[in-house]
């Protein structure tokens, strides 16, 4: 996506060159941004570092971080039930900054499987997941999940037998939901750092189930 | 849209409608839980798209204006439920948290309408694409 021009010699404050789209006509709710960043900073409640800082630390996240804790609960018994107990609290043990929120950890077992939504808006795990998939923020997501979960699992390609109870949760903007997927059969023996590479964000999301690995 | 005129100080006052519950389920717009919708394969799991540069921006200037007790998350969300349901139809997701965001401030008294309206004019004049306007380059 980046474009070949004179924009690539600037760079953010964060240090990153721009983004492509910068060259694109300003609109009038970027005006708005430009505007409110500014006025924050002149007032004394921000700082342009802190707001790239902050971008940077946004960037950093991603569902790597939410396998990491994971795997960590496949191959640690007195973690999981840490995490089962304070998903908060367990997940800054392993150096994640979670932030005041209350993040709870749902596990999914053969009898249950759990999937998160937020039917008010788009709360999301972002601390350990990093940013929600354009999907989870849709209405269809939304709407559905809470009514007929089973039929929008099957759309994302997850077919539960009847069996299996699915548990939903909707997250609100203080607390937040994050799946703790199956371990996969055949993975004995395997240390943390293999196993959290098969942990994928949609498995904890819930949107999808991890394969038998063989 | 009514919001469209960059400069206009009216122009920024969020519309009243939204607050009414619908008559037959009680419900606000933005509560869709349970609402009929169509299918989800419109949205593969793997659409994913990096966020631009102003959109990120955005998201930063939410977490630490609520870090700092400026406003909360919920306050966020309360402000994107009074730009009413077409909203949901006409913005994009991160336009919808700017306009929130700074409709929160402009109640919280961090900043005025009239000191927006200027700064906005004045960044409008700067150039005619977010990289220019942006004065961190």
């Amino acid at each position: 996506m980046l474009h070949d021009h004179h924009d690539h010699d600037h760079l953010s404050p964060s240090g990153h060159p721009y983004r492509a789209d910068n060259d694109v006509p300003l609109t009038y709710w970027q005006t708005m941004e430009i505007a409110v960043r500014e006025l924050l900073i002149e007032k004394g409640v921000s700082t342009a570092a802190e707001i790239a800082g902050q971008i940077d630390a946004m960037d950093r996240r991603s569902p790597a971080d939410g396998a990491q804790v994971v795997a960590r609960a496949w191959t640690d018994p007195a973690f999981k039930d840490r995490l089962l107990a304070d998903a908060s609290e367990a997940s800054r043990e392993m150096g994640f900054d979670i932030g005041t929120l209350r993040l709870i950890a749902v596990e999914n077992t053969v009898d249950v499987h759990n999937v998160i939504v937020c039917t008010l808006c788009s709360c999301y795990p972002r601390n350990l997941l990093g940013m929600a998939p354009d999907w989870y923020k849709s209405r269809e997501y939304r709407s559905r999940t809470v009514k007929e979960p089973r039929k929008v699992l099957s759309e994302f390609g997850v077919v539960l037998p009847d069996h299996i109870q699915v548990r939903v949760h909707d997250s609100t903007a203080d607390m937040r939901y994050i799946v703790l997927p199956e371990r996969p059969a055949g993975t004995d023996g395997w240390d943390t750092e293999a196993l959290a590479d098969l942990v994928t964000r949609d498995s904890m999301i819930g949107t999808s189930v991890l394969s038998t690995v063989t | 849209m009514r919001m469209t005129k960059t400069g206009d100080v009216d122009s920024f006052r969020l519309p009243p409608y939204g607050h009414e519950m619908t008559e037959f389920t009680g419900k606000r717009w933005h509560d869709m839980g349970g609402d009929d919708a169509g299918p989800m394969n419109g949205h593969a799991p793997t659409d994913d798209h990096d966020n631009a540069l102003w959109e990120k921006r955005v998201d930063a200037l939410l977490v630490l204006c609520s870090g700092k007790g400026l406003f909360t998350v919920d306050g966020l969300r309360r402000g994107i439920e009074d730009l009413g349901p077409e909203a949901f139809e006409t913005m994009t997701y991160y336009e919808r948290w700017i306009a929130s965001v700074n409709q929160n401030l402009v109640e919280g008294e961090i900043y005025t309408l009239a000191e927006l309206g200027e700064r906005m004019d004045s960044v409008a004049k700067r150039g005619d694409t977010y990289g220019i306007a942006t004065h961190d380059g």
